[in-house]
């Protein structure tokens, strides 16, 4: 099986450095891509059909296109931006990239901001990451030092300066406008679209805000072709796909297989199944603000269109397995806990909505609650859960969990009302 | 040895103003560089006072209060003082399913301190985070730069019983 992301990436997680990498075939992706036209690196990631890894799944090659280029372009810099926030409840598949092959992702950037014709690249990472960000830091001197970077690189008088910018905290950073209001220096709050980045990012000049994984796949599909890229995926999505698997499984980790595998091979195959004396109850498949699935979808195949069908989203293709010891009304009620306090509080449906669904939340699981308070988590489902109503997609994100649990365990939600407590903490 | 306690200091030292500088000198306004400021003084000092705020908010040329508004908007902006190591608890859903808040309680009853509290001995301060990008290796926690996993009650005991520390 090619797995070209994770190919560099060993069991023990040591990293690698320029000199391995280099011996194992890195920068050749370089190599051949300063011999292209920006134009034609960017017609090979459009026909390899490369969707964003962050989340959303927009196709990479069609968000660069929206790039001013040549002299449709004002003059000044551009700029490539890698967000390495990764914070999504559930979601641990950036940080092997990052921690074990700093320069897979480094040398992607270079392609990526040669293609869009940046000048800047910065990578974003949150401050818990510092392993991650001391190495990428010692990567780009190594980098500087044998002219991978800086001015005119390897002779194309291409030049590039790349950036580490540690973060200071807070999950909103990882939306890409919220994030450029960080790197500006200010509070991260998100910015109304458009303007889309594209054309007016980082202080008011053309930028692309791409995920860490999407980033590092760039240099391979540069070197191999967009052919080959599309025929490593199982189905119409290209490409492979970290893919992960948290709570009581017997093998819980993180795994680079064909974009598509199904789910039951993630979690029966590698994740091992469940940890023996735990039930599936159902899991969300792609980090906290997904949509449950439950067995009945395991068949289902972890690609973006297959998953969407069925009612949630692969989002950031980690999934948190609910087990039948553990009560969904606190397992949604933790992540609505979470999206409450991550709030920006930049509008109220999303700062006063969140609260007010975790306070319903609370008083359900703890044996407070009333049957209407059912009709209320609805309601809230309804209007904070509708695209638009908020400035961003952090509120109808953290509806995802709550409305599909409304919808799967329903049984659950009206026993603790009826018993006027948690079965599952009577149970203890 | 009267010296002040360098939070308390209004200047900025040079090692201080020569990282805000380097910062500085790749961004098209000086304010661009306030949360990375803010990250370099909390660095040196181990905390934002009020008097380090007024001393960066002045080189940055913006108001105290502005950049006030930013220190408080992130998480890992420390405004009050903090213990020698920053226990960072995860408390997001795979650990909480696989025992955070068990583990919460063992440190509290440990070090005496809530969410928040810095240990009387000023060794250790506890805060919640959010997923910290290791839910395979439920729970988890940074204590310092140190990342422990998969950590259980005989681990806690380990980290936090040295001699001298409470219930020890
Ligand atoms: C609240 C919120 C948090 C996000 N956090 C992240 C993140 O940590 N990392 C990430 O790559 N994308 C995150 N995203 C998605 C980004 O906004 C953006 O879509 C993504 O970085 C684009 O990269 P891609 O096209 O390569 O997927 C987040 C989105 C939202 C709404
Ligand atoms: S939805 Fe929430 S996070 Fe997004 S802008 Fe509104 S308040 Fe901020
Ligand atoms: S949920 Fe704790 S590390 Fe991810």
């Amino acid at each position: 099986m090619d797995r070209p992301l994770t190919r560099n990436i060993h069991a023990d997680r040591r990293p690698i450095d320029l000199r391995g990498y280099r011996d194992n075939g890195g920068y050749e992706g370089l190599r051949v891509g300063l011999g292209l036209s920006p134009a034609d690196c960017l017609q090979r990631i459009k026909d390899s059909n490369l969707r964003g890894r962050g989340g959303a799944g927009f196709p990479t090659g069609l968000k660069w296109s929206f790039v001013p280029m040549g002299e449709d372009c004002s003059p000044g810099h551009k700029y490539l931006i890698c967000n390495a926030d990764e914070m999504e409840p559930g979601t641990f598949k950036d940080r092997l990239l990052l921690e074990c092959d700093p320069h897979q992702l480094i040398e992607g950037m270079i392609l990526a901001a040669y293609t869009i014709g940046a000048d800047v690249a910065y990578i974003f990472i949150r401050s818990e990451y510092h392993i991650a960000a001391q190495r990428l830091r010692e990567g780009i001197v190594d980098c500087e030092r044998e002219g991978l970077l800086g001015d005119n690189i390897q002779g194309s008088g291409y030049s590039l300066h790349m950036h580490v910018h540690a973060s200071a905290g807070r999950y909103i950073c990882g939306e890409e406008t919220a994030l450029i209001s960080s790197l500006e220096g200010k509070r991260a709050n998100p910015r109304a679209k458009p303007p889309f980045p594209q054309v007016s990012g980082l202080w008011g000049r053309p930028t692309i805000v791409n995920n860490v994984e999407t980033l590092s796949n760039i240099a391979h599909i540069i070197e191999r072709g967009p052919q080959w890229f599309n025929d490593l995926g199982l189905t119409e999505d290209a490409g492979t796909k970290m893919y992960g698997v948290s709570g009581r499984v017997k093998n819980p980790g993180c795994w680079e297989l064909p974009m598509g595998t199904p789910i039951r091979t993630v979690l029966e195959e590698y994740a091992g199944g469940m940890a023996d004396g735990y039930e599936l109850r159902g899991f969300l498949p792609g980090g906290g603000s997904t949509d449950f699935l439950t067995a009945d979808h395991l068949d289902l195949a972890m690609d973006y269109d297959t998953i969407g069908k069925a009612g949630s989203r692969l989002g950031t293709g980690t999934l948190i397995v609910l087990d039948d010891a553990t009560c969904p009304v606190g397992f949604v009620k933790n992540l609505m806990d979470f999206f409450a306090q991550e709030s920006c509080g930049f509008c109220t449906p999303c700062r006063d909505g969140l609260p007010w669904s975790a306070q319903v939340l609370d008083d359900i699981e703890n044996g407070q609650g009333k049957p209407e308070d059912l009709d209320t988590l609805e309601r809230q489902v309804e209007f904070i859960g509708a695209i638009g109503n908020t400035h961003c997609a952090l509120a109808p994100g953290a509806m995802e969990p709550l409305q599909s649990a409304l919808k799967y365990f329903r049984a659950d939600f009206e026993a603790h009302i009826n018993q006027g407590c948690c079965p599952w903490k009577a149970r203890q | 040895m009267n010296e002040p306690a360098p939070s308390l200091i209004n200047a900025l030292s040079e090692a201080e103003l020569a990282a805000i500088d380097a910062e500085i000198a790749h961004m098209p306004q000086r304010s661009g560089a306030a949360i990375d400021a803010l990250k370099i003084v909390q660095e040196h000092r181990g905390w934002v006072s009020d008097a380090s705020l007024a001393a960066i908010a002045d080189h940055l040329h913006m108001s105290a209060a502005e950049l006030d508004g930013i220190a408080t908007f992130y998480n890992l902006i420390f405004r009050r003082p903090v213990g020698r190591k920053v226990i960072l608890l995860c408390n997001s859903v795979s650990c909480w399913m696989l025992g955070s808040d068990c583990l919460t309680q063992q440190i509290r009853d440990r070090l005496q301190i809530d969410f928040g509290e810095t240990s009387k001995d000023g060794e250790y301060t506890l805060l919640p985070v959010t997923c910290l990008g290791a839910c395979d290796k439920a729970p988890v926690m940074l204590v310092g730069d140190d990342l422990h996993e998969s950590v259980t009650e005989d681990r806690v005991r380990e980290l936090f019983d040295q001699p001298g520390a409470p219930n020890g």
